[in-house]
């Protein structure tokens, strides 16, 4: 990596996990910006906050899944998981809901958290 | 500036394959430069070398040879990605013991490090996604 970002790289995640595989190719990049060194971010919103409901299984869909992947996320440090807390309520969701420890996130907080990371990619 | 581009959708069936090109094009006539565009999730199927779409309607994968040839645009794929979507070089279908290869030359296979990086290293990062 010829540079490191001053701020920490956002990833944003807005898909539902199972339907499609942006949920999946999103993480990916999560992983590898931390594997480069970054300080990553994780933003669940929209549908993306479905991704950390808990006791998923993949079952008969065939697929990977990706809670496994959640599950890693400590290893690779990237420990700032942020929900907005309005898709969350939206959905008829909760905090304990959920598979990981995350920190809910106003809706009028949503500018500044963009404007104090970068790069920013969206998922 | 120096630019990036991330294309996530597949040539044909969406929009964002034709206006990443529309936009490349404008950018350049600005004088700012493209240095690379990342291909990821669908996006992959933009360096499909046996796409034959009809004659009367736009040729995406020439469009972005054109762009390397005449402005040294990198053409970065995800190796991850495009494995997965049947978009294979020589050296990886001969790892994977397929016979033949589907993607264009000069797109690359690369890994996401690379767009990481590239994100990193240009001024700007603009995506287009279905």
């Amino acid at each position: 990596m010829s540079d490191r970002s001053p701020m920490p790289m956002l990833v944003v995640l807005r898909h539902a996990p199972h339907g499609s595989s942006w949920l999946r190719e999103g993480l990916d990049v999560a992983l590898v910006g931390a594997a480069f060194g970054q300080s990553v971010t994780l933003l669940f919103i929209g549908d993306g906050v479905e991704a950390l409901v808990k006791g998923q299984q993949t079952g008969p869909l065939g697929q990977k899944g990706t809670h496994p992947t959640l599950d890693m996320l400590a290893m690779y440090d990237i420990e700032t998981l942020l929900v907005d807390a309005e898709s969350l309520a939206q959905r008829g969701l909760i905090e304990t809901d959920l598979q990981l420890p995350v920190t809910l996130v106003a809706p009028e907080r949503l500018p500044s958290l963009f404007a104090h990371h970068a790069p920013v990619f969206n998922f | 500036m120096r630019y990036a581009l991330l294309v996530q959708g597949a040539p044909y069936s969406h929009q964002a394959a034709h206006s990443a090109l529309r936009f490349a094009e404008a950018l350049i006539a600005r004088s700012h430069r493209l240095e690379t565009v990342f291909f990821y999730h669908d996006g992959v199927y933009n360096a499909q070398r046996l796409a034959t779409p009809p004659q009367d309607e736009p040729q995406l994968v020439d469009a972005w040879c054109r762009l390397h040839h005449e402005h040294g645009t990198a053409l970065l794929v995800c190796v991850a990605a495009a494995l997965r979507r049947g978009v294979v070089d020589e050296r990886e279908s001969r790892r994977h013991g397929k016979q033949g290869h589907s993607l264009e030359s000069p797109f690359e296979l690369t890994g996401v490090g690379q767009l990481v990086e590239a994100a990193m290293t240009h001024d700007r990062l603009i995506t287009f996604s279905p």
